[in-house]
Formats: C-alpha cells, structure tokens, sequence
C-alpha cells in the first residue's frame, strides 16, 4: 500500500519537478526551433505514457493488494490486449521518430552558398580559421604543426595563403547567414558545442567533421569541449560573439592571413638590446629579476609567452583587476613597446640571456608537493618546462615567490578574470586544487627540484 | 528428447561429494559455489566503485570542502567506476552469480555441463578483477580516459594513466572476455542440452530466457570489444597505427599515421549496446519470475515476452551507432540507427505492459522483492522513456554530453538492474543460505535506496537539458549560462548519494547478520512453482537433487489456477495429481 502511495507522490513529484524546475534549455541563439519543438513532442508523448502506466501500476497494487481471502486471476495471455497495446505503442513511437527524422534531413543538408568556418580544437584550447577571398580553405596536414605554424597548414599552398588564422579562443559569427562549421582536432576527440545553438559535433583527429547553423541572435555565448579530452577538459573553454554583419568583417579583417603571418618578424635580438635597457632597471641586467622590487626573473621564459605577457599587459587584458597591483606598475612599461615587432624583438634578446639559478624564498614539502605536481604535468609538462601547444609557461628555474604570487591571484580571480584572458581562466580553474598557500609553496618547493 | 540426454544419463554415476574444505569452497566445481563465487568479488569490487561515486560527488557538490580530490583522480573515478559497474560488477552478477546460480537450478540439472571450466571462468575472472585493482598502484595510476576509452585521448600524455593505467585496463579488459567465454558458452550449452525431463523451451521460467539470451549477445558482442583491446594496446605498446590519425600531441608530431578513432568508437559500441542488454535481460527476465512470485498470478503474455526478449536480443545488434550521432561519423546514419532505436522501443514496452499486467488481477504481496521489482517497473519506465529521447537523433543532439546522458543510463541500466539484484538476492536468499533475512532491514534499504536514488537522478535529466556538460571536474562560474542554482542542485544530488551509498552498509548487514541469526528458511518460503524451490534439501547439495531428477509437467507460471488446493502448482507436479484447468485456459505446454 505504501509503494503505491508512493508511486502516485513520485509520479505528481515528477510532473510538478517538470513544470517548476528552474533548469530548462537556454533561449535558443540559431535556426534550430525545429529541434526544440521535437524535443517538446518527446515530452508529451513519454510525459503521458510515464503518468499512465505508473499510476495503473499504482493502482494495480492498491486494487489487487493481498487481502485475506483473495484470489488472483488466472489468465496466461490476452491476444487481444496485447495487439492493441503493440499498436497504439508503435503509434506513439511513429510521432516522436517523423518529427525527428525529418528535421534530421535538415541537418544533413548545407544551405547552398553557406559561409565556410574551420574550428580547430586542441588540449584544451580552441583557434579558427576563415578561408579568404577564394572562399576555400588552404591545405593542412598534423604533421606541419609547430609553434610558428599552429594551424600545420600547407605553406606551398596558394589556396591557403589568404586564409584568416584566429589564434584565440573566440570566434565572431555573422548574424542571419547559414554557416558550415567545419571541425578539425589536432590531438584527440573534442566537440565543439554552444548550447544556445543547440546542435554541435565531434572533432576527431585525421578526419574533417562537420555541421551547419544559422545564428539567430547577436550576443556572447560560451564554447564548450563536451567529449572528454584529458585532465583539462571541463577547462576547455571559448565564446562566440554573433555580430552584425559590418561587426563581424570589421574583427574578421583585423585578424591575420597566414601569408602575414608567415612573414611576421621573428624578433631581433640585437635590436631588442636597445629596448631591454628600460627593463633592467627592475629584472636586472640580465633578466635575472629582483624580488625587491616585484620584478621576476625573465631569462629562460619560454618566449611565446614572454610575447603573450607583454601583448596582455599592453593592451589591458592582464591588470585589469584593481588589486593586481604589481601588474598595474608593468602596464605603462609595456606600453613603451610601440608595436608586435617591438614586443618580438625585446623578447629575442631576453632569449639570448644567459641561465641563472635563482634564490629559493618560498618553503614547502616538496613531497606532498610532488603529488600536487602531477596534475601539473599535463599542461606544464613533467620536468616544468612548459609546452607552447598547451599555452603553458616554464616553471622550472624561475622566481618562486613570483610563481606563489601568481597562483594566489589565480586563485582568489585577482588573474584571469578579463573576458579575455582565456588562458588566464583556465589556470583559474585548475587552482581549484590549491586550497592554502602552503599547498602553493609546496607545488613550488617541488618545482624547485625540476 | 535429445536435449535432455546428458541429464537424464546422470544418475548412473555415482555423485562424488567433494570432501575438503578447499574443494568445497575453493577450487570448487559446483555452480552454487562459483555463483557465490563470482557474486562475492563482484559485491568487493563493486563497493570500491560505489565509494568512487561518493569521493566525485564530494567532489561535484563541494569543490571548495574536498579539494583533496584533483583533476586526475576524479577522471580516474569517472572512468574506474563506470567500468567496474558496468563490466566487473553487473555483467559479473547476473551471469556468473545468477546465472550459474539458476541456470543448473531453474532447469532440474545437477550442475553445469563443464564444471571444470566453469571453475575456470571463475578464477580467470578473479585474475581481471586483480589486474584491474593492479592499475591503481601502478605509476601515473589507473586510466582517466572514461569508461569508453576512446582513442587517441587513452593513450596519449593528458589523459591520466595514459602510459600503465590503459595497458592494466586493456588487459583485465581481455582476461576478463576470457573468462566470460568461458562461462558463457557453458551457460549455453547448459541450457541447450542439460535441461531435466519435461522442461520444454517454452517451459523455462523468464529467468532463463533472459540469461540465456544475455549469455548468446555476451558471445557474440565481448570478441568486438577483445579486438579493440588488443588493437589499441598495440597503439600503444608497439606503435601501430589502428585507431591512431597524423597527430600533434602536446606540441610534438607522433609517429602515428593513417588510423581511425571512429573505427574503435564503432567496436565498442558494436559490444557497447549489447552489453547493455547483457544486463537488461537477466534483469527482465528474474523481475518477471519475482512480479509472478509474489503478485501470485501467473506472468502475463508469457509468448510474448519469450518473443520480446528474443526481439531486443537481436535488435540490440543494429543500433549501436546511436551512441555516436555527434561522433562526426556520416550523419546519414542518423535515419538508419534512429530508426531501428526507436522500434527497439515497441518489444521492450510490451514487456513493461505485461509486468503491469501481471500486478493486475492479482494477490499482490508486497515483500522486500515485490518492492524492489516494484521499483524496477517505476525506475525502468523512467529510464526507458528518456531512452526514447536520446534514440530519437534530433533529441538527442542538444542533449548529448549533458547530464540528461548520466541520468539517462544511471536510470536504465544502473539503478533498474540493480533494483532486480536487491530483490533477487532477497528473493533467494532463504534458499542460497537456508535462512531468511531480516525483513524490517529489506524495508528500509528498499525506500532508501529506491526514493534517494530518485532524489539523484531527477534533477540530472533537468541540467542536461539546461545544457550542464558531463565529465565535468568542476564548473568555474565562468560559464554564463550555468546559474548559482545548479550548485544547489549538485549539493542535493551529492548528498542524496551519500545517503543512497550509506544505506548499501543496511543490505550488508542484513546478508551477513541473517546468514548467521536468521530464522531458519522454509524450502520454499515464497511458495514459487519453479524447480529452484523443490530441491531436497535447502540450501541445495552439491548435486542439487538427490538420486533422482525432477520431471516436469508445466510451466513455470501455475500461480492460482482455478480449482487447484494451494495458489501454486510447481512444475514437477504432474497434471494427474491437479485438475487440469491449466490446459482448458490454453497454458503454452
């Protein structure tokens, strides 16, 4: 007696849940209501037959509960019911599975004259690509990829030449035009997904996928990886940005061809001699870096990432926050580097300085720091010496009192914060793991031994 | 009869009880032990998958208390407690504990036709169980690569456990296929040749049918999924090239060229979704014998269930690719597998309906395995609905990789079938031990198991739709459309767990303390009809029937037949010694 009551209570729970539940599908952001409302018929269709059968059970159990006396009926089969259930179950089935497939047709089918877009995903990080004026995308091949050319595109490939490269993890889409999303995985499986659009697809290494969409509305909407790609995979984010039209070709011809950038300087290091001198004064003459004065040390940086900084800090990604203070002071001086080729060549030279050890200031365990590490070592690699694929800067050999610092701003959203700082987030988020700052000086402590 | 020629033949040898205690216990031969057996170390093993589950909700719904619990570890918790459930715990549990334990029982036979090796199955089991335990000592830890073990992410460097753990995984994984196969064909085999006299095809009690049929899709799905192994550890070991595309992992180019990673997804999931059948059916098949048991009613539309099942077995072998509409295969597939999916539905209602059915009209007593089987109907229906969202490949698209998955199947094939283990293991637990357990005990691990585990998956279903992505470590408020609220739900569903975990120590108790303070057990306390029940002795010999075989008359559903002394008719009762009302009601014979 008390299961059927039980039935009811959960069945009425259920339908109450359904209609009160905060969570429901985001408003949708692309032309794929179709799916939506197939979802809707699903609903109704499961909805009704869940309440039936549940509440017949229920009432079965009631009805037909062992009372002195009682006896049950005997009756092996009824034909007759069982057909008629086959039946009107198939026709149940029949309304939820036409709706489906026939706005799966849809999803098979491009729009002709669909604007072309290439996402390529990596642990744990998203570019794009547009093909130029030719409408077609330049050949690329996994092998060709290297940290100048991170898209491993084909440089003999004329068609490729005037592709645009976004060596960010936002995409900008125009509103109202069907787009082709084709996707592209450097590594491992990825799936591009955008709730708001509601379709998405897997991107799978030595194969293009794809699927089609048109943007409804302008607007910011997150990028989510949803097929497990590593330790870093729920970190995997990106944004896409609906733009009106003129918006969008307004960012789409700001963004580099890969002709450009195969012709960007590489940086001259003697060059950046002259510009360096403006640093030493905090990092030392030899980039050795000065705790005195919050500066740390900077020879042996992984370079890219030295441009990265630079880039961040001058154009207000990094220090945006009001209690980075020691940021705020690096902006004005990076601010002195007039252009890209600037930041490069200042960078080539700090390249040239020669390798110090610096002083040890922060004391941990380096045992238990060691452990900690090891969730590390998927982006930073297992001797710290940081991977330019994963966006990950050298640890090994630099200041540690820095690196604390920076792991408690990671931490307490003092870095990362900026919109768009992508990476920044990302490290946000793996500082989860560090609860105090004793688990920071012993990671750091660890580091120290690499 | 021919098939029941090595039966019949038995009791021309004399039975040779084995004597000391490691032949007994050990290395024994009788299917009654190895089912307890294998029951035994799919229990241990399953509670350190269940204890996993707890430390990701701790993780899940108080990132901020337990941050002890790092990103890798909880991958490896995601990956070891899905495997373990679905493979070492359920599969080991039904076949290898119910089926041996039935199988031999159910049909009137003395035991297996190999019990060697089904001696065998068991200790190579055991040997996957070990190697499995292995990966979590072993460097870098067990595999995070979740319980799909998708290439190229398994075996390259960011995914934990990429170099030790995947090898200990694939190799338990093969042993473990070695041992089903052993076990497997025995089952088969035993149910084809060994059955007593009398016990026609469409005699069988549903338990049989549904393990024989589970046993046949194990045959036939486990060798898919042993080539994967095999392939992927030579990924990974000798560096071929099977599942491995041109990469650039972690900045570097890797020697690998040409290889597929669909081509494994199409494997696993060729094995994947007849293994869940592999669970289902055992599970259709004993919830149907408990439902018949206790509501004292024949089971309803018997034919057609024998069909049904038939019907999912083979169905289940054509719908594998709707675990992979958004794997980037050719979306055309789409209109096949959905399709397909879909008509899987309308067999697997009907048994919905018939379980209903057999409630109605009858004398329902609502016993410990009433409830659990009670609590699969509700749970199932659940489950099998949001199955239909999921199949249906428009449906499913926005909701693939969200919550809406992990409640789904955690719905349908992990609490449905573990409902049916509970209720089965009451349910036979008077006849395994010759003792009955403690029934306020069964009550209480009943409504907290069935209303907590419902607490954890209902609001799932609500934040997959909301578009909350699962395998998620954590959900850095970064992400806009993720409100606060989802938190609050994951607290819930956390604790909820918690509880649900908790309440597993009450079951334990119960077996342990009632084998040895329950009150002695009746031979047939639920007064069944099926053989099981009329054994000599309770619990049952090694040899199970004592000089002579049983003999059968009808089948295994003669619950209140008109005009009969008792609401139950076993099945060696010969129809001379009842009236034959059975046959005037067109009983199938």
């Amino acid at each position: 007696m008390t299961i059927a009551i039980a039935l009811i209570v959960l069945v009425v729970a259920t339908v109450l849940f359904h209609f009160l539940s905060p969570w429901w599908f985001t408003p949708i952001a692309s032309n794929w209501q179709t799916v939506d409302s197939t979802v809707d018929v699903t609903f109704w269709v499961t909805g009704v037959v869940f309440v039936a059968v549940n509440l017949f059970l229920a009432y079965a159990i009631i009805r037909y509960r062992h009372r002195k006396g009682n006896k049950a009926h005997y009756e092996p089969e009824n034909k007759k019911l069982e057909w008629w259930l086959t039946g009107i179950t198939s026709v149940g089935i029949a309304a939820m599975l036409a709706p489906g497939l026939s706005v799966w047709a849809n999803f098979v089918t491009v729009p002709e004259g669909a604007d072309v877009v290439e996402v390529l995903g990596q642990q744990w990080a998203w570019t794009y690509r547009f093909p130029g004026k030719d409408g077609q995308l330049g050949a690329s091949d996994a092998n060709l990829i290297s940290v100048d050319n991170p898209f491993g595109m084909d440089p003999n490939d004329p068609v490729g030449q005037d592709d645009h490269l976004v060596a960010s993890p936002e995409l900008h889409l125009p509103i109202d035009r069907p787009v082709k999303i084709l996707l592209r995985a450097k590594d491992v499986n990825h799936q591009f997904a955008v709730p708001q659009f509601r379709v998405k697809m897997d991107m799978v290494p030595g194969m293009v996928t794809y699927f089609w969409l048109t943007p409804t509305r302008t607007g910011e909407f997150d990028v989510l990886c949803e097929q497990l790609c590593g330790v870093a995979h729920f970190a995997m984010r990106g944004r896409v940005v609906v733009d009106k039209q003129e918006d969008f070709e307004t960012w789409l011809a700001a963004q580099p061809t890969f002709e450009r950038t195969l012709m960007a300087s590489k940086g001259d290091a003697e060059a950046g001699k002259a510009l360096f001198t403006a640093c030493t004064a905090c990092h030392g003459a030899q980039g050795e870096g000065n705790r005195e004065l919050n500066a740390p040390k900077l020879s042996g940086q992984s370079d890219w990432y030295l441009v990265r900084q630079l880039q961040s800090f001058k154009g207000g990604v990094r220090g945006a926050h009001e209690q980075d203070t020691y940021a705020k002071q690096m902006i004005p001086f990076a601010t002195m580097l007039a252009d890209d080729t600037a930041i490069k060549n200042v960078v080539a030279y700090i390249k040239t300085l020669p390798e110090v050890r610096p002083a040890a200031s922060v004391v941990g365990d380096p045992v238990r720091g060691r452990e900690l590490y090891q969730t590390c070592t998927s982006c930073h690699g297992a001797k710290a010496q940081g991977i330019w694929a994963t966006n990950a800067p050298r640890l090994s050999n630099m200041s540690d009192w820095y690196m604390a610092r920076q792991l408690r701003n990671f931490r307490d959203g003092i870095r990362g914060g900026h919109p768009q700082d992508f990476h920044g987030a990302q490290m946000r988020s793996m500082t989860q793991i560090l609860a105090d700052d004793a688990t920071i000086a012993d990671v750091l402590d660890y580091v120290r031994t690499l | 009869m021919a098939f029941v020629a090595i039966a019949d033949r038995d009791h021309e040898h004399a039975l040779h009880d084995p004597q000391s205690f490691i032949r007994k216990y050990i290395w024994s031969q009788d299917h009654k032990v190895i089912a307890i057996q294998y029951a035994l170390v799919a229990t241990a093993i399953g509670l350190v998958a269940l204890v996993m589950s707890v430390l990701m909700r701790l993780q899940l719904g108080f990132p901020d208390t337990f941050n002890f619990i790092a990103p890798q570890e909880y991958y490896q918790y995601i990956t070891m407690h899905g495997m373990i459930m679905v493979i070492y715990l359920l599969t080991a549990l039904f076949l290898g504990g119910f089926g041996n334990y039935l199988i031999p029982l159910m049909l009137g036979s003395r035991d297996m036709v190999f019990p060697y090796l089904n001696m065998l199955s068991f200790w190579v089991y055991l040997l996957a169980v070990l190697v499995l335990v292995a990966s979590f000592f072993v460097p870098g830890g067990p595999t995070g690569a979740g319980w799909t073990l998708y290439p190229p992410q398994a075996v390259l460097p960011g995914t934990p456990g990429a170099s030790w753990g995947i090898i200990c995984m694939l190799a338990s994984l093969a042993i473990f296929i070695v041992a089903f196969t052993m076990g497997g064909l025995n089952y088969a085999t035993t149910i084809l040749q060994a059955r007593c006299r009398g016990m026609t095809f469409m005699r069988m009690p549903l338990s049989i049918w549904g393990i024989f049929m589970a046993t046949i899709l194990g045959l036939l799905a486990f060798p898919a999924l042993f080539v994967s192994a095999i392939m992927m550890a030579l990924d990974a070991v000798v560096g071929t090239s099977f599942f491995m595309p041109a990469i650039s992992s972690m900045g570097e180019t890797t020697r690998y060229s040409g290889g597929s990673p669909l081509l494994f997804q199409h494997l696993f999931w060729f094995f994947g979704h007849p293994e869940v059948y592999i669970v289902a059916l055992p599970a259709f098949g004993i919830v149907s014998d408990l439902l018949s048991t206790h509501a004292r009613r024949n089971i309803f539309g018997y034919r057609m269930m024998v069909w049904a099942i038939l019907a999912i077995g083979c169905l289940s072998f054509v719908v594998w690719a709707h675990h992979m509409y958004v794997s980037g295969m050719n979306p055309y597939f789409g209109f096949f597998f959905a399709t397909t999916t879909l008509i899987i539905a309308v067999p697997t209602a009907i048994k919905v309906y018939n379980w209903v059915l057999t409630i109605w009209r009858g004398d329902v007593h609502l016993t410990v395995p009433m409830l659990f089987a009670i609590g699969f109907i509700f749970t199932f229906i659940n489950g099998g609905l949001t199955g239909l969202f999921l199949g249906n490949v428009t449906v499913d698209v926005p909701l693939s990789g969200t919550y809406f998955v992990v409640a789904h199947f955690h719905m349908v094939m992990g609490l449905s079938p573990i409902m049916v283990v509970f209720g089965a293991i009451y349910h036979w637990y008077p006849k395994i031990t010759g003792r009955m357990f403690d029934e306020r005990l069964g009550k209480l691990h009943f409504w907290l198991t069935f209303v907590g585990a419902y607490c954890i998956f209902l609001p799932m279903h609500y934040l997959g739709i909301l578009g909350v992505p699962r395998r998620y470590y954590g959900y850095p408020d970064a992400i806009q459309f993720i409100p606060p609220s989802v938190h609050e739900a994951n607290q819930w569903i956390s604790i909820s767990a918690m509880i649900v975990a908790a309440t597993q120590l009450v079951f334990l108790y119960n077996l342990i303390h009632s084998y040895f303070k329950g009150p002695v057990a009746d031979g047939n306390p639920w007064r069944a009809t099926t053989l099981e029940w009329q054994t000599p002795e309770t619990p049952p010999k090694h040899g199970n029937w004592g000089k002579e075989l049983p003999e059968v008359h009808r089948w295994a559903y003669d619950y209140s037949v008109p005009g009969a002394p008792q609401d139950f008719i076993p099945q060696n009762v010969p129809h001379s010694e009842t009236t034959p009302a059975g046959r005037e009601h067109g009983v199938p014979t």
